[in-house]
């Protein structure tokens, strides 16, 4: 998931009775699936969750293209490269989409990346891993972009309008950057030589984990995900959407010939799905505390990104205004 | 960012066909603005033809004054055509 771990403000979920006349017409609204859109009333708590998780996924984007631009020099071919460049423009235009309907809910998108420059707001623990070989930029397409599409096709359902509609644009988005990175994996085991097909097994060895972290911590009792669910932010649960997407990419990897690093990886007949060992929560929580392998790199690059650009910004602003001007002199 | 004037964006997707919202961008202006849509909403072809409008000079009806507003069209029933039942000889009409 993109957005790991949003608080809520919730203590635990209000009953019916509780609620008042505008809570409950609320409620009634999304249990009927009806979208809120920005006009309509909306509990404060409910707003205030949106804005952090919207951001935290718009966030993920941003940073997202940071592991894969360290590869757009270093791709093998031009092919290669125009099409990761398409990728990582794909990420921005998924940020800016996202910023957007978190705009609507009234946070200011200024404050908003103020607050991850500052290490207030999260994004998606996956980005703090580098990018260390060219099979990296396929393992990262295959599983990276496979976890989020998982995550983002539920979200289509969402409840609020805008973060709904942003989502269905980026999942018919999304699907080109999941086959490009399995075809290059593909070539390389195909095509590839010795040494290129370890390349590929290191790759998914290094990134099976954190992929399948990006889905958050276990299923609990918290109010968090249990408020996220009433609310139909949320529509499943962390650990069925984690299931669902080792469901469907084991095959996938068998069909490679890669293997991934989990002796406990195995078909469970009785249950119709994969059993896998437990996954390491200390680095989980280590990475998304800012002590990931890439952390401070992320952040410094995209801070220096904004402030060396400044003036750029200011320059717009200023032949705006000086277009303005003209016009009206005219 | 937010310093820069908000633009709503609607894109013809084929010709023949209306305008539709999209979204929105920043933009220092609507030259600037007509840029970034095309960026942003444009990479796929999805569009022959793009509008860029500042979002402040949208006059918006409120969602909680749908009934009032809406009210006077909810009773007209006969105001559809399937109001009008018309015995199955006539055919389609």
């Amino acid at each position: 998931m993109y957005a790991q771990l949003v608080e809520t403000g919730a203590k635990r979920l209000k009953t019916k009775e509780e609620m008042s006349p505008e809570e409950l017409e609320f409620q009634e609204k999304v249990d009927a699936e009806i979208k809120i859109e920005p006009k309509n009333w909306m509990p404060e708590g409910y707003r205030k969750t949106l804005i952090r998780q919207i951001s935290q996924h718009a966030h993920s984007e941003v940073v997202g293209m940071l592991p894969e631009g360290n590869w757009v020099t270093r791709a093998p071919n031009l092919k290669r490269k125009l099409q990761l460049m398409a990728k990582i423009q794909d990420e921005a235009g998924h940020g800016l989409y996202l910023y957007s309907s978190m705009e609507t809910l009234g946070a200011d998108r200024d404050e908003e990346i103020e607050k991850l420059h500052q290490g207030k707001a999260k994004y998606s623990s996956i980005f703090n891993y580098p990018t260390l070989n060219w099979a990296d930029m396929g393992a990262v397409g295959w599983l990276v972009d496979g976890a989020a599409i998982v995550n983002q096709v539920v979200l289509q359902r969402t409840s609020y309008g805008p973060y709904s509609r942003a989502m269905v644009r980026i999942c018919k988005e999304e699907s080109f950057h999941q086959r490009q990175g399995y075809q290059i994996l593909l070539d390389m085991m195909r095509e590839g030589t010795d040494e290129q097909k370890a390349m590929v097994q290191d790759a998914i060895n290094r990134i099976w984990w954190p992929a399948l972290m990006m889905f958050g911590p276990h299923d609990d009792e918290s109010p968090n995900s249990q408020q996220s669910l009433a609310w139909k932010i949320k529509r499943k649960s962390n650990d069925e959407l984690r299931q669902m997407f080792i469901d469907q990419t084991i095959p996938q990897l068998e069909f490679l010939g890669c293997t991934a690093p989990d002796p406990d990886l195995k078909w469970n007949e009785e249950t119709g799905h994969y059993d896998f060992g437990e996954i390491n929560w200390q680095e989980f929580y280590d990475v998304l505390k800012g002590n990931g392998p890439c952390n401070r790199e992320r952040i410094t690059t995209r801070k220096k990104a904004i402030d060396e650009g400044a003036w750029v910004r200011q320059a717009a602003v200023a032949y705006a205004e000086k277009q303005k001007q003209r016009a009206n002199a005219a | 960012m937010s310093e820069w004037r908000l633009y709503e964006v609607f894109v013809r997707s084929k010709h023949g066909l209306n305008h539709k919202h999209v979204g929105s961008v920043h933009a220092a202006d609507a030259e600037m603005a007509m840029e970034n849509a095309r960026d942003l909403y444009t990479r796929r072809s999805e569009g022959v033809s793009i509008w860029v409008v500042p979002s402040d000079t949208i006059t918006a009806s409120a969602s909680d004054e749908k009934e009032v507003l809406f009210d006077p069209s909810e009773d007209k029933i006969y105001r559809h055509a399937s109001f009008y039942k018309l015995p199955d000889e006539v055919g389609h009409m």
